[in-house]
């Protein structure tokens, strides 16, 4: 150990390393803003002058002129590696607004288009007796439809996927939990149209039912269970153990401390989660495609005959490709998303109200 | 976890001796049935019935999917032994015509590479936003950003393809000349006028709409980057995006690739978006920026009212193909998150 | 290549929370400083202002004027990278990039600010740096393998061969034995006495008798309450505060009446 000791003076002379001085040249902190600016402006001129028609290209050329200016200063004044931790900064930053700019534009468009048409008398009437080409006539039917459909599929998809969450946290061992353990996961990735054909399949070509909404239902249902199972088996994993062996330690049966102590403390959660998976399929249109068919008119029964439901509104309106049927499908896209995210925001009040105390 | 519920509730439960069916689950199987009954005295009737409900919701769920590829299969193969043409290399789909003639040459193309193109604009995207919400962003703009990326999950597909339609196709023309100009001699991004609904255009459309769950996956992964290394990067003097290469991202990898596979899983089976946008035909292009191509999805939705009976079967046979292919790339990436969770 | 630190009226925040209160001292080249005080009580938010470490975290902010030698850490067109590179650090639980191999963990401070460099160079650096670790021995035969496959004191040691490889100024060391166990502690002890001769070394602990062991002297940090920021109490020799020391809180919290 003393020979290391002895050695080390000599060894350090011989440092690769050149002493860091710690005044570095560093461009002033306004300078991105600034280049930003410059290369904003360039891209416009450049895009003006050259006579552009599309602004992505506009927004294109400034992007790829920023990232340019900055590494190419930073490089001058700062060096390489600062260089290169500006070029990543500017492309994570530009990451950002690529995410931005798509979803302003979207929510912007549909609520400008939307709202031209959107009324009282929007929301109360159905398609019966309106041409496609007419304005008029109103989304009452599709509503309807998919305020039934989305009802029953969540009847259905609920109780199973609770119960089946249930079984894989408080029951689940060996090798069926394992086998539904996988399959949850893998239903999670079965396309919507997928579960459209394979109802289509069993329930109208060989079970010989017609189209209906509750076919619709099944199909919808099958893709809400899995979302079901997997929120609501985190928020059981969430409630700790100790309370259940409280409750067990207090001569309570197992399932009477589920019913009573473990799905009350998880209760918020798990509503979370059903809301979620509602709001998932309120949105599917593929195997309402298939097994609703579509109607112009009110149907209020979900179990005989074709209904329509908002996301099928929406493609039929835009397939009918004219002005006036444009303006519905905007109006209804404004009252699907609307919908949606109501749902969403209402779901993560609950959980952010109801949450579990231990979950920080 | 689990392990410790049942190992910890069950002798609180009942006497260790006999043992109730969910222990004896674990166990092999025939000693099952028999234990359970002589132990009737210590198994409350509702305990019986609950796991019973339980387990059969398990059950019911395993037998759906069988059912999903039970039934797509018996139809699929109805439609098989009624095509003319080859299913595999056959480029039309004339399943009602007499006799049929119909092959997914054309859809498998056409939903692989609007995928691929989804996956190679998607994730750079996905993984810079990202590292925004988990290195990146103010703290006051961290939180507000994440939320907003879930909400863009929550965007129905065919408000997205509405979208697409009616406002990012119209603004992708002149884009897409400028392609022409400077690379049309690629033949791959020769664009000949048109509306721009083309397997491109599909792939910038999946791309935005597999942005949001790439994103949360990945942003989740990076955040569970231990913090001690990239401390000891920093006080190495690294810059920030040194740290994150050496700190961040090597721990993040198999995460960003399993969140690039379930992206890809959803863009595979896309239907809405793509068959409001696209414009579809039965013809390869080399071109990705002209009109023309389909998808498995697509051509399910859009040819199905058109459809007789054997038609539909042909519709159910790409759908068959379609689910195997989805099947793949999500157990894949189920598989390596496995992985992942084992060694950390 | 030891620097003096010279602080003056330096206090930290964590947002609006003040964590530090005007604190100035002077810390010896060539010498070992401890320093000791209760929990909270801002020690090691003090240790990480004298790298500007303080600052990435979310809402750090510092006031005040830190000089190595005849330049301000916090000085207007000060690179943070630079200081960092010039004072190492090394953490309270042993940190080896785990994806990166024994060799490949001494070697990252090198490869980030050296740019290219020869390999057997950078050999002769790796084997240098790992002997002052004292953990050329233990280590030669699998340079390849896995930094986090060590004991934890050997990755400790395995910390401290990495931060001195870059050959800095100054040592700071925050709490470097509080998770090893007493044969790895002594380990580092020694290695801390050794590593003197050519480093300015500071060092956080919990543990008196470590402080009395390795330092050459020792400062202590107070809080007058809860939410009140930290304070210095006094500096002064290590036999003086162990023996002598001139403020009452510092011999109460000594001979453990305190609190």
């Amino acid at each position: 150990m003393s020979d290391v000791t002895t050695t080390r003076p000599t060894a350090a002379d011989a440092a690769p390393l050149p002493a860091a001085a710690l005044h570095q040249p560093r461009l002033p902190r306004w300078t991105p803003a600034a280049l930003a600016a410059l290369a904003l402006a360039a891209g416009c001129g450049i895009g003006l002058g050259a006579g552009m028609d599309s602004t992505v290209q506009w927004g294109l050329i400034a992007a790829v002129l920023y990232v340019g200016l900055t590494y190419g200063l930073t490089a001058r004044v700062e060096g390489r590696r600062q260089a290169k931790d500006r070029l990543a900064t500017s492309l994570v930053w530009m990451c950002f607004l690529i995410a931005v700019v798509p979803l302003v534009s979207l929510i912007w468009e549909t609520v400008a288009r939307g709202s031209k048409v959107l009324d009282g008398g929007f929301l109360s009437h159905s398609m019966a007796g309106v041409l496609t080409i007419q304005p008029g006539g109103g989304v009452y039917h599709a509503i309807i439809g998919t305020l039934e459909q989305v009802g029953i599929a969540t009847a259905i998809a609920a109780p199973v996927g609770l119960l089946t969450a249930i079984y894989l946290v408080e029951y689940g061992r060996g090798r069926l939990a394992r086998a539904v353990t996988f399959f949850v996961d893998v239903m999670t990735g079965v396309p919507s149209i997928v579960a459209g054909l394979f109802i289509l399949s069993f329930w109208i070509i060989m079970l010989d039912n017609g189209y209906s909404g509750f076919a619709g239902s099944m199909a919808l249902a099958i893709l809400m269970m899995p979302v079901v199972v997997r929120s609501t088996e985190e928020m059981l994993k969430l409630v700790p153990n100790e309370l259940r062996e409280a409750s067990l330690a207090l001569g309570v049966p197992k399932w009477r401390t589920i019913l009573k102590v473990v799905l009350p403390t998880a209760i918020g959660g798990i509503a979370t989660g059903v809301m979620l998976a509602v709001a998932r399929v309120a949105g599917e249109s593929a195997p309402i495609v298939l097994l609703v068919f579509g109607s112009q008119a009110i149907n209020n029964n979900p179990f005989e005959g074709a209904q329509s439901s908002l996301p099928y509104y929406i493609y039929e309106q835009w397939a009918a490709g004219n002005d006036a049927s444009y303006d519905r499908a905007w109006a209804a896209a404004l009252v699907l998303i609307a919908f949606v995210m109501i749902l969403n925001l209402v779901a993560r009040g609950i959980a952010r109200w109801k949450a579990p105390k231990a979950g920080r | 976890m689990n392990d410790m519920d049942i190992a910890n509730s069950a002798p609180a439960d009942r006497p260790p001796g006999p043992a109730s069916p969910d222990l004896t689950a674990a166990q092999p199987a025939p000693a099952q049935g028999i234990r359970t009954r002589k132990s009737k005295t210590t198994v409350r009737p509702g305990d019986r019935i609950f796991l019973g409900l339980s387990r059969g919701s398990g059950i019911l769920l395993l037998v759906i999917m069988a059912a999903i590829a039970v039934f797509l299969t018996v139809r699929a193969t109805h439609a098989l032994s009624q095509d003319e043409g080859n299913f595999l290399t056959t480029f039309e789909w004339s399943a009602n015509t007499d006799p049929p003639v119909f092959g997914i040459a054309v859809l498998a193309f056409g939903t692989v590479v609007s995928s691929l193109i989804a996956m190679l604009l998607a994730v750079p995207v996905a993984v810079g936003i990202a590292l925004f919400i988990s290195h990146y962003a103010p703290r006051r703009l961290a939180a507000p950003l994440s939320y907003v990326i879930d909400l863009l999950a929550a965007v129905p597909s065919i408000v997205y393809g509405l979208w697409g339609a009616l406002f990012l196709v119209p603004h992708l023309g002149g884009l897409y000349g400028w392609f022409d100009t400077y690379f049309g001699w690629t033949g791959v991004l020769a664009y000949h006028d048109g509306a721009a609904r083309s397997l491109f255009t599909i792939g910038i459309l999946l791309a935005i709409m597999i942005l949001p769950i790439v994103t949360s996956v990945s942003r989740e992964v990076f955040r569970q980057a231990p913090k001690m290394h990239e401390e000891a990067a920093l006080a190495l003097g690294a810059t920030r995006w040194e740290v994150i290469r050496m700190a961040v991202l090597p721990f993040g990898r198999s995460g960003v690739i399993s969140a690039s596979m379930l992206g890809l899983g959803r863009a595979l089976g896309e239907t809405m978006a793509v068959a409001t946008v696209l414009s579809p035909s039965f013809l390869i292009s080399t071109s990705l920026l002209d009109p023309g191509g389909g998808t498995f999805a697509q051509n399910i939705a859009s040819s199905f009212k058109e459809s007789g009976e054997t038609g539909k079967d042909a519709l159910i046979a790409s759908g068959l193909v379609l689910f195997v292919l989805t099947l793949l790339v999500n157990g894949a990436a189920r598989m390596i998150i496995a992985r992942r969770k084992e060694f950390s | 290549m030891a620097k003096r630190i010279d602080v003056s009226g330096l206090s930290a925040f964590y947002g609006a929370h003040k964590a530090i209160d005007d604190i100035s001292m002077t810390v010896e080249p060539r010498s070992v400083t401890a320093f000791i005080g209760p929990s909270g009580c801002g020690k090691s938010t003090f240790l990480r202002t004298l790298n500007r470490m303080h600052e990435v975290t979310p809402g750090g902010r510092v006031e005040g004027k830190v000089m190595l030698d005849d330049e301000n850490l916090y000085g207007s067109g000060v690179d943070p990278v630079s200081v960092r590179r010039t004072v190492g650090m090394v953490f309270q639980r042993p940190n080896p990039f785990p994806t990166m191999s024994i060799y490949e963990n001494v070697a990252a401070g090198i490869r980030l600010n050296g740019g290219r460099i020869r390999k057997s160079e950078l050999d002769g650096v790796v084997e240098k740096s790992l002997k002052g670790a004292n953990l050329w021995k233990e280590v030669k035969d699998r340079l390849d393998k896995p930094g986090a496959g060590l004991s934890g004191g050997q990755q400790q040691r395995l910390c401290i061969a990495r931060a001195i490889a870059v050959e800095p100024q100054v040592l700071l060391m925050d709490e470097p034995c509080s998770a090893l166990d007493p044969i790895s502690t002594l380990a580092i002890e020694d290695l801390i006495g050794e590593l003197k001769e050519r480093f300015t070394i500071v060092i956080v602990t919990h543990n008196m008798q470590q402080a009395a062991r390795v330092s050459d002297r020792t400062a202590f940090f107070n809080l007058a309450g809860v939410g009140q920021p930290g304070k210095l109490v006094e500096i002064d020799d290590t036999e003086r505060i162990f023996s002598n020391p001139s403020v009452q809180a510092t011999e109460d919290y000594i001979s453990g009446r305190f609190g």
